[in-house]
């Protein structure tokens, strides 16, 4: 693994299978301690389609075999740690013979793609204007007007969605209120597809991207400080480097550092803000799973969902700390 | 020279300085308090002044604007119902008066739990070390990763209605990892500093450095991780309540932004219904950061040249 010790590696590889196996184990132990019982939610929606059930107390006692929670705790524990391992959380109690994993890998590239769309794009213009907010050769208006723009920062998404969403969807129409592509478009490698994923897309990563951008322009800014009066940045400007140069390769290079740290902390609640973004523009993504399943009462959906977005936020915090060494070549893990 | 000698401009310099000796009387941690106490201060004088019986469903005339708006049926607003009222008759003002102390008393309520087991938690780990500093920090740092927000759906949609104050310890169960790291860092630093070997030199008990010797000199870190766990706290429960879970009788912002939603109030230009509590809550936001930020410069002189 070229400059990554065995030990970091072990030790980065167990906080992450540590993390996935303790919210496994509390996404499942919840549902267990509470009084609600699934089986009797499924035979109420049988009662609710049907007017009444006949022989009720045998159904019951099928309906929790089939579940599988007729079965002693630790039995059912072991058959969820093995089926989670490989995304199999059963069927779908609401969308009845579906499998939560047919579900959860429908919704799933709509979350990703959003997702990595707007974090590249909040972490690049918002280290960049936090880094210009601090050179003093920057214009006037950027030093200015940025630092006004801050103020949005600590906004969670739901809301600038909102409000983004009445502006340019219900006011101006210029972007559709809700969905992932148009209702006429026929899903597939078309001009027309892209096209509209694109146009349904814009607003939900824009309320992201203008909420995000102004932490990480503020935690940069506070790194640019510090790095501008260290002594290789003042030994470069003698030397006569081009400015813009130093920017990047001298000031930028060494303050981004802890920014990427920040990054892999920040990812659960970018996520989860993400997963309400979906969820208020009814985008066919995680998030709207999320939403349709807790109408339902679909636990199986409910714990899918939950279980696959903490296990994409561990997997990234785990390949953010594997890539440091190589953005950060000073960082030697020792082994200790 | 006695103050009645100097002159008009010396007496300002003087003011100035004295001003600038004194961080904490810093322009954005005072606009940012200032922008908090405005809310409580709606929640406090408004329990005096208003009836909060409007807050009942059906109790006013449905979907009136605020003041000095029409609405799509061309009512005018009225003096009764001054910020309108919703889709289900409730008057506006009152649902924000109860609500929006509601939302930051669950903010508050969730942070102090979470600080105070951060606090015990990082000091008993950089200070006892060994086997008990494994354990805690592989905890913190396992727990830091999970996104409260998914733990607590599942918690709350098998548990169903929960009170404000339950949902506030359970969110504090996922705010302390922070300040736990925090203060162990500090903590692992400061034990090495030379008061905290003259005290235990001196035979000073482990509690009383703890307490009486470094926690006084972490204040300004221990405000700046309250506030951010605060903006935490507030956002996971906000997102809860949007997402139709948290407390289901008891009118908070997220909770009404859910309804208007559900109710389709952006299609039918009801903005009111959504717009003051996204505003309020806004406002909230943008308070916790001037403070959180105002406090950055307090603890840290070099971002104060800056500004």
């Amino acid at each position: 693994m070229g400059r990554i010790p065995r030990s970091y590696l072990i030790n980065r590889l167990t906080t992450l299978v540590l993390t996935v196996l303790i919210a496994a184990t509390i996404i499942w132990i919840i549902p267990r301690l509470s009084p609600v019982d699934p089986a009797e939610i499924a035979l109420g929606r049988m009662a609710a389609g049907a007017g009444s059930v006949a022989n009720s107390e045998e159904i019951l006692a099928q309906l929790r075999a089939n579940m599988g929670i007729d079965q002693p705790l630790i039995v059912q524990y072991f058959k969820y740690l093995t089926g989670a391992l490989v995304f199999d959380f059963g069927l779908s109690t609401a969308a009845f013979p579906v499998p939560v994993s047919t579900l959860v890998l429908n919704a799933l590239p709509w979350t990703l793609g959003l997702m990595i769309l707007s974090l590249v794009i909040t972490f690049f213009i918002g280290n960049l204007l936090g880094a210009l907010m601090v050179w003093d050769r920057s214009p006037r208006l950027v030093r200015v007007a940025i630092p006004a723009a801050m103020v949005f920062t600590s906004i969670p998404p739901i809301l600038s969605g909102l409000l983004l969403m009445w502006v340019f969807a219900a006011k101006l129409q210029w972007f559709p209120l809700t969905g992932a592509y148009g209702i006429f478009v026929e899903p597939g490698w078309t001009w027309s597809f892209v096209l509209s994923v694109l146009h349904h897309g814009f607003l939900p990563a824009l309320s992201i991207v203008v909420v995000t951008f102004g932490f990480w322009a503020l935690g940069m800014r506070g790194l640019m400080i510090s790095v501008q009066g260290e002594d290789y940045v003042k030994l470069a400007e003698a030397k006569g480097l081009r400015p813009r140069y130093i920017l990047y390769r001298y000031m930028i290079r060494n303050a981004i550092l802890p920014q990427i740290t920040a990054f892999a902390l920040k990812i659960g609640l970018l996520i989860a803000g993400q997963v309400l973004v979906e969820r208020i523009f009814a985008y066919n993504g995680m998030g709207k799973l999320l939403y349709d399943a807790i109408l339902n009462q679909d636990f199986p959906v409910i714990q899918g969902v939950s279980y696959v977005i903490i296990l994409i936020t561990a997997l990234s915090v785990f390949l953010v700390d594997l890539l440091y060494p190589f953005i950060d070549p000073r960082i030697r893990h020792e082994a200790n | 020279m006695a103050v009645q000698d100097m002159t008009r401009a010396e007496r300002r310099q003087a003011r100035r300085i004295r001003r600038f000796d004194n961080p904490w009387i810093n322009p954005k941690l005072l606009w940012g308090v200032g922008l908090l106490i405005t809310i409580i201060a709606i929640g406090v004088i408004g329990r005096l002044i208003w009836n909060l019986d409007l807050v009942f469903t059906g109790s006013s005339p449905l979907k009136l604007p605020p003041l000095g708006f029409e609405n799509l049926r061309k009512q005018p607003g009225v003096l009764d119902h001054p910020l309108g009222t919703d889709g289900g008759g409730r008057d506006m003002l009152s649902l924000i008066i109860i609500g929006a102390p509601n939302t930051l008393f669950v903010g508050l309520l969730a942070s102090l739990i979470g600080m105070s087991i951060g606090i015990f938690l990082g000091f008993s780990a950089g200070f006892l070390g060994g086997r008990t500093d494994d354990v805690i920090r592989v905890g913190a740092d396992v727990m830091i990763t999970i996104p409260p927000l998914l733990i607590l759906v599942v918690f709350q949609s098998a548990f169903g209605d929960v009170t404000l104050t339950m949902m506030a310890l359970l969110i504090a169960g996922f705010v302390w990892q922070s300040p736990t790291r925090l203060i162990r860092a500090q903590v692992l630093s400061m034990k090495q500093s030379g008061y905290v070997q003259m005290a235990q030199l001196s035979g000073a008990s482990t509690f009383h450095i703890m307490f009486r010797e470094m926690l006084p000199n972490l204040v300004p870190y221990l405000f700046g991780s309250f506030i951010a766990s605060v903006t935490t706290s507030i956002v996971t429960a906000v997102g809860l309540e949007v997402l139709g879970l948290g407390p289901q009788r008891i009118p908070t912002l997220g909770r009404t932004i859910y309804e208007a939603i559900n109710a389709g109030a952006l299609i039918q230009n009801l903005w009111w219904w959504w717009g003051i509590p996204t505003l309020l809550l806004g406002v909230m936001f943008i308070g916790l950061l001037l403070i959180n930020l105002g406090l950055d410069e307090v603890s840290n002189p070099r971002l104060r040249k800056l500004s």
